[in-house]
């Protein structure tokens, strides 16, 4: 545990690198590398500070900035079912595995993405939804699909209705032409683990340079010590739930008592 | 309010789970059930898992059963070597549904095999309890006497062996019947997530022949070390009992329940269970109409356990 905080520390005192061709270089900086998800948590926004920094900076590029955060949550495998109609009622009849594909995915930006660089582009760098690599079981094998599958399409939605799939052309707002801020919402259904922030910096259609940095969602508290009771001590944890029900049963027989 | 539950990863608002705990306590008051047929439905129509739902409202049924077990208890209301009898079942009952229940979780069909269950016990259960009063009500209304049920006849299982003779209840039947009831109880209440009580009272008096002195207290009994021993089997299981939940629901159930007796003892009993049939009835329909209907989305997303 201390280790892994000490990493995320690491990476968030040390969040700039710099792209060796080019001239400019990106900072950032999180308002907070550690989301508490406590008993009153219903969801938060995180703001992200960015600023352009380098020789060319100081004279902006004709056709200024663009900036594409991308935060991904810890992956895991998710199942998207579909139903169909068997005997008259609604039964899920198939499903597909999605393979270590992140449990949270926000792509972030100053303006739609296809307005920042070509489709090309946005492939190589997996800029976007569409671009963002989702492998699935198709069969014996684990491969991306095309992306009007419907599988994927499905789970793009479907993620996207718990608002954990987040595409957003606006979140991204330039307070001078080098300094930018952005807007990273975190659902209350959140995921908990590390997360992976990386943006990208683009000028006149092209990636000029890139940082990353990181978070980690944790539950604290009670919450946390139920959420592991029930998980590491079940036994004991179902055995002191059963005891709760009998107390409470006795207590409002106590209580309530009429004879 | 909000509270975030733990197990159910969700946050949600104290004073509905609360109100709820409240209503369906107080309805299961009033007619001496558990109410989980009513508390689970509404715990999935809030966006709670169905797995969580079914597993944390077993610890709200013990609770309140718990509560009612006592206070039958004192008034010698319970035939303890019958209630015995029938937990030898219910308790293996319970683990064979909880068995069924990881399964069906695994395979993807629990929200199915959940509805289905619904859909056909309740409007089952529903339509007869309801048919049965409205003929009690009509008969009472043309001044016929009621039959009660005649003395000496004999339903085919009270010949099976292995009998015992149940003192307190004054019964002599044979085992087996005991241990089909006390199975199939428990069985249901683990993948239904209910008590069972609306089954178990007019089975222990159609097929055993239970007086109504012993019937309530002994099934409020029996559904205790079910739903105690669910909760258990649950947790350890398929780890879904969220504590957090259960105890609102306890709180509010137990304290609804007072209140909901005492609007029970002012009604006839016929109407009360014409009440109570409807209700179940209108649950069941409920869940066929969500099985029917086209659903809005064809597609749903589950987290699959494992990494690769």
């Amino acid at each position: 545990m201390s280790r892994r905080r000490l990493s995320v520390v690491l990476l968030a005192t040390l969040a700039f690198t710099v792209t060796p061709a080019a001239a400019e270089r990106l900072i950032i900086s999180l308002s907070n590398h550690r989301v508490m998800v406590t008993s009153s948590y219903t969801g938060v926004d995180l703001v992200l500070f960015g600023s352009v920094e380098g020789e060319q900076a100081a004279v902006a590029r004709r056709g200024g900035y663009d900036v594409v955060v991308t935060v991904t949550g810890p992956r895991d495998n998710e199942r998207t079912r579909r139903k169909g109609r068997v005997f008259g009622i609604w039964v899920n009849v198939d499903s597909r595995t999605f393979v270590n594909v992140p449990s949270y995915l926000a792509v972030l930006s100053n303006k739609p993405t296809e307005a920042i660089a070509d489709a090309d582009t946005l492939r190589r760098l997996q800029v976007g939804f569409d671009n963002f690599q989702l492998p699935q079981h198709i069969g014996p094998d684990i491969a991306d699909v095309v992306k009007d599958d419907p599988f994927r399409q499905a789970f793009v939605r479907l993620k996207n209705q718990h608002r954990l799939y987040i595409e957003r052309g606006s979140a991204v707002t330039f307070l001078t032409p080098t300094l930018f801020r952005a807007d990273v919402p975190m659902p209350p259904n959140v995921p908990f683990g590390i997360y992976e922030v990386d943006v990208k910096l683009f000028a006149d259609g092209a990636m000029v340079a890139q940082s990353d940095s990181a978070l980690e969602v944790v539950k604290v508290g009670f919450e946390q010590f139920v959420a592991v009771a029930a998980r590491d001590y079940a036994l004991l944890y179902g055995l002191a739930t059963a005891m709760l029900a009998l107390l409470t049963g006795w207590f409002a027989s106590v209580v309530f008592r009429r004879d | 309010m909000q509270i975030y539950l733990p197990i159910a990863d969700l946050p949600v608002n104290v004073f509905l789970i609360l109100g709820m705990g409240l209503a369906v306590g107080f309805i299961s008051g009033m007619f001496g059930i558990g109410g989980g047929f009513l508390m689970t439905p509404l715990l999935i129509f809030i966006g709670v898992t169905p797995g969580v739902a079914v597993a944390s409202v077993a610890s709200h049924i013990a609770a309140s059963s718990c509560s009612g077990a006592i206070s039958y208890w004192r008034r010698n209301a319970v035939d303890p070597p019958l209630a015995l009898m029938l937990l030898g079942g219910g308790i293996l009952g319970t683990a064979t549904g909880v068995w069924l229940f990881t399964v069906m979780r695994a395979l993807d069909q629990l929200d199915l095999m959940i509805g289905l269950s619904y859909l056909t016990l309740l409007s089952v259960v529903g339509s007869l309890m309801a048919s049965e009063s409205i003929r009690a009500i009509l008969r009472a209304r043309s001044g016929r006497p009621v039959v009660l049920r005649r003395a000496g006849s004999h339903l085919w299982f009270h010949g099976l062996p292995i009998k015992f003779r149940f003192k307190r209840s004054r019964i002599y039947v044979s085992a087996i019947p005991i241990w089909v009831i006390g199975f199939i109880i428990g069985f249901i209440g683990a993948i239904m997530g209910i008590g069972g009580g609306f089954l178990l009272v007019p089975m222990l008096i159609y097929f055993l022949r239970v007086p109504t002195a012993t019937v309530i207290g002994t099934s409020m009994v029996l559904t205790l070390v079910t739903m105690a021993s669910a909760t258990v089997m649950h947790a350890v299981t398929n780890h879904q009992v969220d504590a957090v939940l259960a105890l609102i629901l306890m709180v509010g159930g137990t304290i609804g329940a007072q209140f909901g007796a005492r609007a029970g003892h002012k009604m006839a009993g016929e109407w009360l269970r014409l009440l109570l049939g409807l209700l179940v009835l209108l649950v069941g329909l409920r869940f066929a109409y969500q099985l029917m209907i086209n659903p809005q989305d064809l597609y749903s997303l589950r987290m699959a356990e494992g990494m690769p």
